[in-house]
């Protein structure tokens, strides 16, 4: 099953629809609760990131009896150094990001941490791809 | 395993009931249908916060209660009765005129229904200060905990296992004067209530023997006896009113108002009020969204109790006659009880289990899920999506889960029988069938007794 949000850059009221919508998904498949918060607080992440620093955005999840696999795609500033983006506490955010109560830079390691797999693919002025896997069973 | 169904105080008055949506369309949980015209509550989905009996334009839907005249099997007949109870009445109107009045209709003692929350806040800031994962959610209000049961299954362990106020009142005073007289039926304990959820629950609590208080009374049934006795019977007698069993403070008058666990928690605590209100906010604590908060207190009537549904005076009156007398009061009382009194009462009233009682996934068994959901979104490519609830069921959502599971035909949908028609797959005999299966017999035809009608007999 395939299930397709928009996100729009700078809109932060909006962040965390598709996370939500998610979520109710995976409570009607009966997904243990622990791990739909895992997939929950990754894919928020990842909306933050690029209502955050991109234009715009589109989420795909693919869910299927096993696992979901989530696709962020950006058209954005993409990520200079991947490496560097996944420490705790690196951040590009802009100040006005961070008064708004984002831009920790706790967010692609958040992502690694929660998700079974993480995949990103960047190229700088062009965007950012993220792919997020998740076992329902370990 | 379902080990026990929920005990439900809400019914339908299947004469007064004539079939219309309200209901439907009103109900949180969506756990009502129309079956033959008539209403039908889903017990598994119920959470008795009595908001289809808010909306019912025929008052068809009803709260189950004990007798009154049951009181009179007992010798001693204790009230234990909410603190907005006193909000009914004028400012006019002092404590003891009011106390003397419930005595008056038949009780032997009167208590309010917060005496014990002193050492229910003792018991939650106790918790609080485990450490344990917040934030931590109230117990108070049981529509609010059977809905976190069914739609928040993962959030059931940040509740606060503390037995309601009611319970830990009549645990308190059986603890003053021993069980031997509640044992020997020489004393009843009758809660009286403006609230279904507060009935079910303790109709669940006695069914397993967990409750002390012998019987439920609806607090309108209470508030027509008194009113009658202060502003008719009483109005030109000169009777003297008798004392007080509580000893009042601004905190036990306030408690079951928006707020009044609030202001007595630690650290960052929100109260929110109205079911619906409280559904997207604990969506958004499942999501992640909701950082630092401590402690919620969430009710499921607007304005806490003061807007319960079996409540008679207007809830912002109520609120401000309330808050009035309660600027009026020490802002807490304690208890005159010794140590080992204290923590019997404690063990008894934090002897409570709540379980998860999941009700939205499609199947037990995931891959049966999958499939389910995969037919619930291709059926919804032929649903209108108006969510007009024709077909007796909430909206189309529903009405394609309803499908799947084999609850429902898709031909109940009006537009798919329009369409079927179209194509000769059904005749318009055979459609006629379908509406009065769902909405009863003749339901088609002309009728001037309907509400709003010419001979409108409501």
């Amino acid at each position: 099953m395939n299930f397709n949000y928009k996100i729009k850059g700078g809109d932060f009221s909006a962040a965390g629809r598709a996370s939500s919508e998610i979520k109710k998904i995976l409570k009607k498949l009966n997904v243990n609760p622990k791990v739909i918060k895992r997939i929950v607080v990754a894919l928020y992440e990842a909306e933050v990131n690029v209502v955050a620093h991109a234009d715009k955005g589109s989420i795909n999840a693919e869910i299927d009896s096993e696992k979901i696999r989530i696709t962020v795609v950006d058209e954005g500033p993409g990520i200079a150094d991947i490496d560097l983006a996944m420490t705790e506490g690196f951040s590009t955010a802009s100040s006005k990001v961070r008064e708004m109560g984002f831009g920790a830079g706790m967010g692609l390691p958040n992502m690694k941490k929660n998700a079974d797999i993480l995949n990103i693919k960047s190229k700088v002025g062009q965007g950012t791809m993220v792919e997020l896997i998740t076992f329902f069973k370990s | 395993m379902r080990t026990k169904e929920f005990y439900h105080s809400l019914k339908v008055d299947k004469d007064l009931c004539y079939g219309c949506t309200h209901c439907l369309q009103s109900c949180p949980t969506k756990a009502i249908r129309i079956v033959k015209g008539k209403a039908i509550i889903m017990e598994n989905r119920c959470i008795d916060c009595g908001e289809c009996m808010r909306a019912c334009p025929v008052h068809a839907i009803y709260v189950e209660q004990d007798d009154f005249s049951q009181i009179f099997e007992y010798k001693n007949r204790i009230a234990i009765v909410p603190a907005v109870f006193i909000g009914q009445f004028s400012l006019k109107k002092s404590y003891e005129e009011i106390i003397s009045a419930i005595k008056e209709t038949g009780f032997t003692d009167v208590y309010l229904a917060e005496d014990s929350v002193e050492i229910i806040n003792d018991i939650m800031l106790n918790d609080y200060n485990t450490g344990r994962e917040k934030p931590l959610i109230s117990t108070f209000c049981p529509a609010i905990v059977r809905l976190i049961q069914i739609k928040f299954p993962a959030l059931v362990e940040n509740i606060i296992p503390v037995k309601s106020p009611a319970d830990a009142t009549a645990q308190y005073f059986i603890n003053q004067t021993g069980k031997k007289d509640i044992e020997h039926k020489e004393t009843g304990i009758f809660y009286v209530t403006p609230c279904p959820a507060k009935i079910a629950d303790l109709k669940v609590q006695s069914s397993n023997k967990k409750t002390l208080i012998t019987g439920v009374i609806n607090m309108n049934t209470l508030y027509n006896k008194v009113y009658h006795i202060l502003e008719v019977k009483n109005k030109s007698k000169n009777t003297k009113p008798q004392a007080m069993q509580t000893a009042l403070s601004a905190k036990i008058l306030q408690w079951s108002l928006t707020g009044g666990e609030a202001e007595n928690m630690k650290g960052r605590c929100l109260a929110i009020d109205e079911v619906h209100n409280v559904i997207k906010f604990l969506e958004k604590v499942e999501d992640g969204e909701i950082s630092n908060v401590k402690f919620l207190e969430l009710r499921a009537c607007d304005h806490g109790c003061a807007g319960g549904v079996l409540m008679t005076e207007n809830r912002f009156i109520t609120v401000e006659r309330i808050k009035h007398r309660a600027s009026k009061l020490p802002k807490s009382v304690n208890k005159n009880i010794n140590t080992k009194e204290y923590q019997n009462l404690y063990k008894n009233i934090t002897n409570i289990n709540i379980e998860a009682r999941p009700v939205d996934s499609l199947d037990d068994d995931m891959e049966q899920a999958f499939l389910k959901m995969k037919k619930i979104r291709h059926l919804m490519c032929y649903l209108p999506g108006i969510d007009c609830g024709a077909c007796g069921v909430p909206d189309c959502q529903t009405l394609a889960k309803d499908v799947v599971a084999k609850k429902a035909h898709l031909s109940n949908c009006v537009f798919i029988q329009r369409g079927m028609e179209k194509n000769y797959k059904l005749s318009p005999e055979h459609s006629i069938k379908i509406i009065e299966k769902i909405w009863g017999e003749k339901r088609l035809e002309k009728n001037c007794n309907k509400k709003g009608a010419e001979n409108e007999t409501i």
